[in-house]
């Protein structure tokens, strides 16, 4: 069993299978990440270059420890201190790196479809690290670890995504995967951020975050981004909280546990409250510790099933 | 491949741990410290094999250790394909312990490499041994068993099979020709 595409680009249209194989692997790799010495030397003489154009701390520490804990050389790019700013294009940028001999490409970019693009012009396999609106498979592939860790299987398990389902990256990749591993997925937020190709992921969507606890086993919380607010598309982070902000006395009046994911970083009292962040039924540092599993896996598959380059 | 002939049976493979298992007593003055530790995909069996043969000498249940060597192969760099990593464990800290590598077949020494540095990973054992069912020869590497099983003079192109009853179905060790 191998990946298909030497790149990871999203979970769209990744195989069930696929998947089954990187969460696999991924538990695998925790195990290591418990050892007393947790590194191994399989990535040896590996090349990573971690290239964000966006702010990350998560991410990019999350990745560089998962290249650093295979043995691979990591180095790190960030627009700010690069010649972006001087204006060289996407395209010069990535020649000049991999002119350097670089294996993998791990890459945000605000631009969604950046990565594509890139994995059209460069040899090494490009793994997205979020790429605007678009995807964010690690966080997807990161959250489907958690809860399967936690729930033992996704088959026929109710994930319900709150919030700005929208500019999301991180809910279309939950959304397409869960969905693949056959969970059944709801989004619920205002309207305004519900995107309208929505009908054709196959999600039910809740207005009522009230009907959306009802029905859930799973919460994905997102992060409410508070520059929407300014454009204009809900009223205050007060009223988003009141209708849609998880709170410990929304929870209480169900008669079931929920258990609480968010991707980070977290605006406490705004999207989800403290205690229920901070609660029994967070996972959401679990998600933080999966994380480095998963893109060990995600490294780690995607280093050997490569076909021979140009010959 | 096919079968050239059958090297040992489900009698001889059981007189033959027999056997290892004392060697591994005797060398070892009992089982103080001693933990025994199965490469996968067959290793892992015959360690278990072992450690119940242990129990039945000793009347103690010795620790059982798991390795997949997967992550520490020197070949990774040139297979086409990822191979599937299996969980490893070692259930305690190694360090000062004396610990037997368990493996089904000895050719070139290439795993038994990768398992010294996986385990030298998990602490520092006082020493490490190794118990291997059938030695084929053909080494690349300065390695040799402590304990052998069965010294089998193979041709490079054949293959020695080992199989059991766990993974297989049935305990058989078999001598494969082109």
């Amino acid at each position: 069993m191998q990946l298909r595409s030497r790149h990871l680009l999203g979970l769209e249209g990744v195989t069930n299978d696929e998947i089954g194989l990187i969460l696999d692997t991924a538990v695998s790799f925790k195990k290591v990440l418990e050892r007393p010495i947790p590194k191994v030397p399989t990535l040896r003489g590996k090349t990573v270059v971690n290239l964000f154009f966006e702010p990350s701390t998560r991410t990019r520490f999350s990745f560089e420890l998962a290249e650093k804990r295979l043995s691979a050389d990591s180095v790190n790019f960030s627009a700010s201190t690069s010649s972006v700013l001087k204006g060289e294009t996407l395209k010069d940028t990535v020649k000049n790196i991999e002119a350097m001999r670089i294996d993998f490409v791990v890459m945000r970019h605000s631009a969604a479809g950046s990565c594509y693009f890139v994995a059209q012009h460069v040899n090494a396999a490009v793994i997205n690290a979020g790429d605007g609106a678009h995807e964010h498979p690690t966080q997807g592939l990161l959250d489907m670890m958690t809860l399967r860790e936690k729930m033992t299987k996704l088959e026929g398990l109710k994930v319900v995504i709150v919030g700005d389902i929208e500019h999301s990256r991180v809910a279309r990749s939950n959304i397409f995967g869960l969905k693949t591993m056959g969970a059944q997925v709801g989004i619920c937020g205002p309207a305004t951020l519900i995107p309208r190709e929505v009908e054709q992921w196959g999600v039910t969507v809740f207005p009522h975050i009230e009907d959306a606890l009802a029905e859930a086993d799973v919460l994905n919380v997102l992060r409410i981004q508070l520059e929407r607010q300014k454009g204009g598309l809900f009223p205050s982070l007060r009223e988003y909280r009141s209708l849609y902000g998880i709170t410990r006395e929304r929870l209480d009046r169900l008669a079931k546990e929920i258990t609480i994911m968010h991707p980070g970083p977290i605006n406490r009292g705004v999207e989800i409250d403290s205690d229920v962040a901070d609660g029994d039924y967070s996972v959401i540092l679990n998600q933080v510790t999966n994380g480095v599993a998963v893109r060990m896996a995600v490294l780690y598959l995607l280093a050997g099933g490569r076909p021979k380059l140009k010959e | 491949m096919k079968i050239k002939a059958e090297l040992m049976d489900r009698q001889s493979i059981n007189r033959t741990l027999l056997r290892l298992t004392h060697e591994i007593l005797e060398k070892n003055r009992g089982i103080k410290n001693l933990v025994i530790v199965g490469i996968r995909n067959r290793g892992d069996c015959l360690a278990r094999r072992m450690i119940k043969i242990i129990q039945e000498i000793e009347r103690v249940k010795i620790p059982l250790g798991i390795l997949d060597i997967t992550l520490y192969r020197d070949d990774f760099q040139r297979l086409a394909d990822s191979p599937v990593v299996q969980e490893t464990n070692i259930p305690l800290d190694i360090t000062d312990q004396k610990v037997v590598l368990v493996d089904d077949v000895l050719y070139t020494g290439r795993t038994i490499r990768a398992a010294l540095d996986a385990l030298i990973d998990f602490g520092r054992p006082a020493l490490i041994q190794l118990a291997v069912l059938v030695d084929r020869g053909h080494r690349e590497l300065p390695i040799k068993a402590d304990y052998v099983g069965k010294n089998v003079p193979t041709a490079a192109d054949e293959q020695v099979q080992v199989k059991l009853k766990e993974v297989d179905g049935e305990d058989k060790v078999l001598l494969m020709v082109p």
